[in-house]
Order: C-alpha cells, then structure tokens, then sequence
C-alpha cells in the first residue's frame, strides 16, 4: 500500500526515473515516512490504551520480596512494556534498591527496558516481518535476563554509590491512575503526541539514512564489505557501530531495513539495532550518578559481548 | 496559593514541564509557587520513580513524561 503511494508520488507526479540513484531514493524515502509514521500513530495509540495503567512504581511493587528467578522473568517482561525515560534511570535504580530488589534483577529490567519497545516491534513486524521480529524480541529478553546474571556474579554491590544505600524511600502517593475508557483515551492519544513529538526528527533522520542508503550504495559494495554471513568482523563492527548513533531502537529501523535489502546479513544488523537501543552514551553518563565506572564499563562490556554473539549466532543460522 | 513541586534531575523534559506549568498558570491568571526538586534524595522522599513528577500541596499529581496540557489545566 504505502510502495503504491511512493511509486505514485515519485514516479508518476515527479516523474523521477526508478532507476536512477535520486529517484530509488526518494521512492524509499517517501514509502517509509509514511509507512513508518502512520504505524507509529496506530501503535501508540493502541499500546497507550494499555499502558496507561503501568508505571515503574507498579513494576517495583509487583516484583519486590519474588524469588529471585520469578522477579528477574517479571522484571524483564514489564520491563519490555513500560515507558521509559532515560532520566528515569536513576530514581527507578534507587526504588529498586531501596525496595530490597536484587542489582541483577534491577540490570535485567534496565537492559530489557529501553530495547524492546512496543514502537520498535510493530514497525519491526512491518519492516522485516513477524519471524525476525519475535527472534529479536526473545534474543532482547534473552540478553536481558542473562545480561542480569553475569552482572550479579562480580558483585555489582561494591560499584554502587553509598548515598544510593542511604535514601529513604516515601510511600508511593500517587493518585491512582484513570482506568476508565475515556481516560486512557486520553492518555493514549497525549502519548501519541509527546513521543511522535519527542521521535520524529530520529525517524526522519533514519529514514533520510535509510534512502540514502538505498538510493546510493551499491549492492555489490555491501555485500563486499559489510555483507555475507561469513564476514565475522561485521558483528562486533556493528555493535560499536551502535554506541555514538544514540537514537532510539525507533529510528535505526529504516537504516536497518535497507541494510537487509542490500544483502547485510541479519545477525550484523540485528546487532546494530540492539547497540544503538541498548549501548547509549547518553544513558551510561546518567547512571554514572548511581554507580561506578567499573560496573558501567562491566555492563557496557556484558552487553557488547551479548549483541555479538546474538548477531553471531544468527548469522550461522540463517 | 498552590505549592507545586516538578521533580526531575534536569534532562529535557523536566524543563519542559516546568515551562508547560508556567505557561498553563498564566494563562489562566493562577497564581502559583512553583519549585524545581533537582536532588535525587529529595525526589525519592515523594516515593516516586519516574520523572518528570509533579506534586501539588504534597500530593504527587503525576509521574513519568511530560503531562497533557488539559491534565494540567485541570491542577488549576
């Protein structure tokens, strides 16, 4: 559907050539905006209507005093659907702790968390389809709950930060949130604006990256140098690939997408997608304020090695 | 007159809901005091997690992400 509206635009009204560099641009360009935003808005929406009754102050309290596997699978799980801000990372670190909620458990979710978003998983389904979509899905929640449990076996305790041990958390006084329809319309539809508010200029970027791409690389090219399931080295190339392009997991989708269809392989471009959602800057500084380097250098280390071995690992299987 | 608290470490959408706050209370000619919480021990004495939060007269009103302009003018 959106293919016949790009072709219509670029080919038809602007009478560009599809074969020619521009035009294969422009035709992906227009295809994926308007593919990518209309799916945006329908899965806000609809995951708004649901999540309106989730929070990380739920999390907390649905996963504190759990043996520890029950709360480590919770952990991820909610993780994977609950909003979250990167600001957030600190105060929901300190709740975690101060509820008693073991560090590896605390790590799975803030693994699990900013990966697997429900934006990412509908265009994912839209873009790549519904196998690879459910195999990035069960790889994010795999890394997340081993990820967790290589942390917990250097005993992260000593990297945290004193005053975090200190805090005391008050009693969670939040009003209770409106469940009725009309309510969590309300609250979808303020969350369609505030993330495609917060998102677009990524997906824009992304998609401009991703018709680019497409337009101008050569296929043979790719396959060259990026592509082919036996180039072991474009794993852990991607994956570094991954920590500078902080964007969020949204944004690189339609970079992805047009990797794959030049003949990148899937686990080299699965890995990618998992670093630039996972391995931020950005969000290592901010945690910087509740634990030390050596923690963050071991978290950033465990999941780097994870996303290589996930993007490995696909490669031989497919 | 209203003692409202945004709690947040500073990040973009703290500001912004401040700046939201600010702009909703004047055009509705309501007088507020309007404080920033930026230590992390203090905003976790709320009970909250999430931030940006807001809190009015003591009573956390919202938690997590910017608030729908409408929610804020139904604060006022």
């Amino acid at each position: 559907m959106f293919d016949q509206l790009a072709t219509l635009i670029a080919y038809q009204w602007f009478g560009l050539d599809p074969l020619s560099h521009s035009g294969s641009a422009i035709h992906f360009f227009i295809m994926d905006i308007t593919k990518i935003f209309f799916m945006l808005i329908v899965i806000i929406y609809l995951m708004g209507l649901f999540r309106a009754m989730m929070s990380p102050e739920r999390v907390r309290e649905y996963v504190r005093g759990k043996p520890k596997w029950l709360a480590r699978t919770l952990a991820i799980l909610l993780g994977a659907i609950t909003p979250f801000c990167s600001c957030s990372s600190v105060p929901l670190f300190i709740g975690f702790v101060e509820a008693g909620i073991p560090l590896g458990v605390t790590f799975s979710f803030l693994i699990a968390s900013p990966m697997i978003n429900e934006v990412a998983v509908v265009i994912l389904i839209g873009v790549l389809g519904w196998k690879l979509t459910v195999l990035y899905v069960a790889a994010g929640l795999l890394v997340a709950y081993v990820g967790g449990v290589i942390m917990e076996w250097f005993k992260p305790e000593r990297w945290v930060e004193d005053y975090v041990w200190k805090i005391q958390m008050g009693e969670v006084n939040l009003a209770k949130p409106d469940t009725s329809l009309v309510g969590r319309h309300r609250f979808a539809i303020h969350e369609v604006k505030e993330i495609v508010g917060r998102i677009w200029k990524w997906v824009f970027i992304g998609i401009a990256l991703g018709a680019l791409f497409h337009g101008f690389v050569p296929e043979a090219w790719v396959v060259e140098h990026l592509g082919g399931t036996d180039n072991w080295l474009a794993v852990p190339g991607a994956v570094l690939l991954g920590v500078p392009l902080y964007a969020n997991a949204t944004g690189v989708i339609p970079l992805a997408e047009a990797m794959l269809v030049k003949g990148v392989a899937i686990g080299t471009t699965l890995a990618l997608m998992m670093s630039v959602a996972a391995l931020s800057l950005p969000e290592m500084i901010i945690l910087r304020k509740v634990i030390r380097w050596p923690a963050l250098a071991l978290y950033a280390g465990v999941l780097a090695i994870s996303f290589t071995l996930v993007g490995w690992g696909f490669n031989l299987v497919t | 007159m209203k003692n409202v608290k945004v709690l947040g470490t500073g990040c973009a959408n703290c500001k912004a809901t401040v700046k939201l706050i600010e702009d909703v209370a004047q055009q509705k000619g309501v007088e507020i005091q309007l404080e920033k919480v930026e230590d992390i021990s203090d905003i976790m004495t709320y009970g909250v997690m999430s931030t940006p939060s807001v809190v009015i007269d003591d009573k956390v009103v919202h938690a997590g992400g910017v608030p729908d302009r409408k929610i804020v003018a139904s604060w006022f």
